[in-house]
C-alpha cells in the first residue's frame, strides 16, 4: 500500500478541488496527441486530427480529455486504496482498448505541464514532487491487469 | 525534425531565458532533485540544496548551453563536441536521466510562461531537448 504524507494529501485534494475538469482534461488530451502524435493511434474515430488546431478544436477530444479527468477523480476520492479502485479499468485499456501502458506517462506529463501552467509559481517543487508521486501511483494501477 | 516555424519558436523561447538563465536554470535543477530524488547522486560534490551558489551556477551553465545549442540547431554535433565528450567519459550519467531534467525543464517552462507555453511550443521545446540530450549521450558507447 502507498503511504503518503499529510502534505502529499492536501495537495492532491487542494490541486483537484481547484481544478476545472472541463478545461485541463481537454487541454492536457489535446497537448499529448499534439506533442506525442503516435498517441493519435488510439483515437482513429475523432475525425480531424491533422494539425495542433484542428486537434485544440475537436469537440471529441475535448469530450474524451473530460472523460479522462473525471475516471483520474476516482483515484484522487480513493487514495489509500488506488490499486483495488482502478482494477477494472486497467482491464478496460488493456483488453478492450489496447493501449500501451508506456503512452499512460506521455499524457501524464502533459496533464502535469498544464497544471504547472496553470498554477505558475505556486507549482513548487515540492508540489510537483507530491503530484508526480500520485500519477505514478496512478499509472503503476493502471498497468497492473496487463498480462 | 523540427521545422522552419518550430526552429525560430525555439531559439525566440531560449533568447528569453538568458536573461533569466540563473533562475530558471536552478528551478529545473531543484525540480528535478525533488521529483526524482535519485538524480542527486551525480551531485554529491556539490552543495544543490535551494538558491545555494552552487545550483544557481549550474544551473546558469545548463541554460546557457541549451541557448547556444538552439542558436546552432543545424549543427548541434559539432556546437556540442565538447560537452559530448564530457558526458561521454566524464560524466558518464545514466541516459534515462536525460528524460527527467528534459521534463523538469519543461514543467519549469510551464511554471513561467503559463498560456505562453502552447502545446506546439511544448512539442518544439519537447523535440529540441531530445535532440540536444541525444547528441549529449552519443559517445556513450
Amino acid at each position: 500500500m502507498v503511504e503518503w504524507t499529510e502534505f502529499e494529501k492536501t495537495t492532491i485534494q487542494d490541486i483537484f478541488s481547484k481544478m476545472n475538469y472541463e478545461v485541463v482534461g481537454p487541454q492536457a488530451l489535446a497537448r499529448c496527441l499534439i506533442v506525442y502524435p503516435w498517441t493519435q493511434r488510439y483515437f482513429g474515430k475523432f475525425g480531424n486530427l491533422y494539425n495542433a488546431a484542428a486537434i485544440m478544436g475537436n469537440p471529441m477530444v475535448a469530450a474524451h480529455g473530460t472523460v479522462v479527468l473525471h475516471g483520474l477523480d476516482r483515484a484522487v476520492k480513493n487514495m489509500d486504496n488506488i490499486k483495488a479502485t482502478y482494477a477494472e479499468l486497467s482491464v478496460l485499456h488493456s483488453e478492450k482498448l489496447h493501449v500501451d501502458p508506456d503512452n499512460f506517462r506521455l499524457l501524464a506529463d502533459c496533464l502535469t505541464v498544464v497544471v504547472a501552467g496553470q498554477l505558475g509559481a505556486s507549482f513548487t517543487p515540492e508540489v510537483q514532487a507530491a503530484f508526480q508521486k500520485f500519477i505514478a501511483v496512478v499509472i503503476s494501477a493502471l498497468g497492473k491487469q496487463y498480462h | 525534425m523540427l521545422s522552419n516555424t518550430e526552429k525560430e519558436l525555439i531559439v525566440q523561447i531560449w533568447d528569453k531565458m538568458i536573461p533569466v538563465a540563473e533562475e530558471i536554470g536552478s528551478e529545473a535543477l531543484l525540480r528535478m532533485f525533488t521529483t526524482f530524488p535519485k538524480t542527486k547522486t551525480y551531485f554529491s560534490h556539490l552543495d544543490i540544496s535551494a538558491s545555494s551558489e552552487h545550483l544557481r551556477c549550474h544551473g546558469k551553465k545548463i541554460v546557457q548551453a541549451l541557448a547556444d545549442g538552439a542558436r546552432n540547431i543545424s549543427t548541434l554535433a559539432t556546437t556540442l563536441a565538447p560537452l559530448s565528450r564530457f558526458h561521454a567519459y566524464q560524466l558518464r550519467i545514466h541516459p534515462t536521466n536525460f528524460k527527467l531534467f528534459n521534463h523538469c525543464i519543461i514543467v519549469t517552462l510551464a511554471c513561467h510562461m503559463g498560456d505562453n507555453f502552447t502545446p506546439v511550443a511544448h512539442a518544439a521545446i519537447d523535440k529540441f531537448l531530445s535532440a540536444f540530450s541525444a547528441v549529449l549521450a552519443e559517445k556513450f558507447r
